[in-house]
């Protein structure tokens, strides 16, 4: 088991002839995800990697019966994009691009609900279920199949953490991207229900950061209904406030979103937070122990 | 991006919400030439892209053109958090019966633009909402239809509690909304919205930030900004596709990735050292990006050493070991640099960085030890 991607994974690519979705289309193929079509208008017909190209999603669905998109579409179309996506009746929309405006995300938030879509991103590098669909940007070979589960708002800092996860003979369920913008689609506590919910996922990794207050209402979350041991660490301590650090939504404003704030939520919630990335093996270990006993 | 008072007040007159008359001026002579032409009392204000500008003395109440002169000599040139002011607002002094605060922002939880208003105006609302949460109404606008009459009636009424006051304030807060969508802000904040004895209700000051992703469809906003010297590096920065944020320390660092970079910081921390700045290079290799990073880290005089802390995901570390050595073939420098490559194809580009003597680790860890080590030198 896992959560949200996995063998039963119908992919379609949207934006798949540009430089990034080509790219990465190719390589998710080589990790065995089934990509079943790819989106660009005005290309219907063609193939891309043995893939199929079609000009709309809705053409796509009904060719290839996608389930899940995964989008590469330039910033500025990116809330059209997850619209087209959602109104085709994909379930699930991976958004890589980054850039979006905020206000977009705002104005299709309400839609995707009414529609039932789940969408994790924008501004994310996605998702990968060891072993089974590996849907984002993720490099394939860091990951190894476990019953850990991964939630992250950056890129890079999941790698370095899922790979001294791997080293230290920690697998993982599913390692999710949430991604590093203000509003964005499901978020910590939606996925900590999903592991919480997933019998294979025997304890969880979450990696936050400054800005917002999602690692505090997480923190609260796992207080009150999980049962499963979580390992967290938060990066941005030393961030100055009112800078926005790369990523849009790690920035601390009025004085809130702070580092401290959110460590003491989690150890508060008995939560053990990692003091640099090299701890959360050995957090995990003992958390693990703990729950066994 | 942030934007100054006098320009927050030009884009709601724009929009028809009532702002007193004011003058911009850069000069004493200038001052005292609006301070006379409105012939009545004014106030002289700061113009910085910083907060708390009347603690620090920036506002001042003139009754006299003489008053409003000695205020320019005062405030102009002065020192606001560290911001030089270099330009006053001369705006009529209104007489208050009462302040408000009526504020848009973008609420991450209910991923909609929350319409604020308080009571309790002209203070900081970061204030009131940590000493007097329940003195905030709060409210939640569907962005489906937008802020409603009723609904901006019926936040007014709970404010003014006088139906004609109230529809007068709702008006403002639908203006408000209006202009919040249309410039792609993230923050336009009247603090105070000020009822006159007069029975008026007008914005005497304004706050507005916008959305920098956004910036590709506001010219008008755009055109308006008007960064400080270290705004100006980041500009200057991200034109390169770096993203760059000072800081007071003196361990340069250069990443790939946010939260990565951000993580660096800590753990220089953590060890006792203190970061120069961020810096995410993203995820490319080319050696341009590298010698731009280099150029902008070694620019900082503070630095006494360099962490650079790669590690490669789609990007190989083969590729980023080939950038790092022709920068600095092209960067002569003393400074002391360590280089921790891990993830994709490490091995083969600390092989090749052994060849030029350069330090190299694998752990972020280690590296971030070798570089205070080597800043103590």
């Amino acid at each position: 088991m896992s959560i949200l991607v996995n063998k039963d994974t119908k992919l379609v690519v949207q934006g798949i002839t540009g430089r990034d979705g080509k790219f990465h289309a190719s390589k998710m193929k080589e990790y065995g995800t089934n990509i079943v079509a790819g989106v660009s208008p005005g290309k219907e017909g063609e193939t891309l990697d043995g893939i199929p190209v079609f000009n709309s999603v809705a053409h796509a669905v009904k060719a290839t019966g996608a389930n899940t998109s995964i989008i590469f579409v330039p910033a500025a179309f990116a809330a059209d994009a997850i619209l087209e996506a959602s109104d085709a009746g994909i379930a699930l929309v991976i958004a890589i691009s980054e850039g979006v405006p905020i206000q977009d995300m705002i104005r299709i938030t309400p839609i995707l609900k009414l529609n039932g879509t789940l969408l994790i991103g924008p501004n994310c590098p996605g998702l990968i279920t060891p072993g089974e669909a590996l849907v984002g940007i993720l490099p394939a070979m860091i990951f190894k199949e476990g019953n850990i589960g991964f939630i992250s708002r950056s890129g890079t800092l999941t790698y370095e953490v899922v790979n001294l996860l791997t080293q230290n003979d920690f697998g993982q369920t599913t390692c999710v991207g949430i991604g590093g913008d203000p509003v964005a689609g499901l978020y910590f506590i939606d996925l900590l229900e999903m592991f919480e919910n997933d019998p294979e996922t025997k304890a969880v990794v979450l990696i936050g950061e400054i800005g917002g207050d999602a690692e505090e209402q997480a923190a609260q979350y796992i207080a009150e209904k999980m049962t499963k041991p979580v390992v967290a660490f938060i990066a941005g301590q030393t961030a100055p406030p009112g800078k926005r650090m790369g990523h849009a939504g790690a920035i601390i404003s009025s004085g809130s979103g702070t580092a401290e704030e959110k460590i003491a939520a989690f150890n508060k919630a008995g939560v053990p937070v990692a003091k640099e990335p090299g701890e959360i093996p050995e957090l995990l270990r003992r958390r693990l122990a703990e729950q066994s006993k | 991006m942030k934007i100054h008072e006098y320009q927050a007040r030009q884009i709601f007159r724009d929009y028809g919400i009532p702002v007193p008359d004011g003058v911009l001026c850069y000069t004493v002579y200038e001052v005292e030439k609006a301070a006379r032409e409105m012939d009545r009392m004014v106030v002289v204000k700061a113009q910085v892209l910083a907060g708390g500008r009347g603690k620090a003395g920036g506002v001042k109440l003139a009754r006299t053109v003489e008053d409003a002169v000695a205020a320019g000599k005062q405030i102009l040139g002065m020192d606001i958090k560290g911001l030089t002011v270099e330009k006053v607002l001369v705006t009529d002094a209104v007489d208050i019966e009462k302040e408000f605060y009526v504020g848009l922002i973008n609420d991450r939880n209910t991923k909609s633009i929350t319409l604020m208003v308080s009571a309790e105006g002209g203070v900081e609302i970061e204030e009131v909402a940590k000493n007097n949460p329940e003195k905030i109404i709060k409210y939640s606008i569907n962005p489906l239809t937008g802020l409603l009459d009723y609904q901006a009636r019926n936040v007014a009424m709970e404010l003014f509690g006088n139906i004609k006051l109230a529809q007068k304030a709702a008006s403002i807060f639908i203006k408000l909304y209006k202009l919040y969508i249309e410039t792609d802000a993230t923050l336009a904040e009247i603090n105070p919205l000020v009822l006159t004895p007069e029975n008026e209700i007008l914005a005497i000051d304004g706050k507005m930030n916008f959305d920098d992703n956004a910036l590709f469809r506001q010219p008008k906003i755009l055109a308006m900004r008007e960064p400080d010297a270290e705004e100006l590096q980041e500009i200057a920065a991200n034109e390169k596709g770096l993203a760059y944020i000072k800081l007071d320390g003196n361990i340069g660092c250069m990443v790939n990735g946010a939260g990565l970079a951000m993580a660096t910081m800590d753990m220089i921390k953590l060890y006792g050292g203190s970061p120069a700045n961020f810096l995410d290079i993203g995820g490319s290799s080319n050696p341009q990006k590298v010698i731009d990073a280099m150029n902008i880290l070694l620019s900082d005089k503070n630095v006494k050493a360099v962490m650079i802390n790669i590690f490669g995901g789609i990007t190989r570390c083969d590729d980023v070991a080939k950038g790092l050595i022709k920068a600095l073939e092209i960067i002569m420098t003393d400074i002391p640099i360590v280089v921790r490559l891990s993830g994709t194809n490490a091995e083969e580009g600390l092989a090749l960085l052994k060849e030029t003597g350069l330090p190299t680790v694998s752990s972020m860890s280690e590296a971030a030890q070798k570089a205070i080590e080597l800043s103590k030198r």
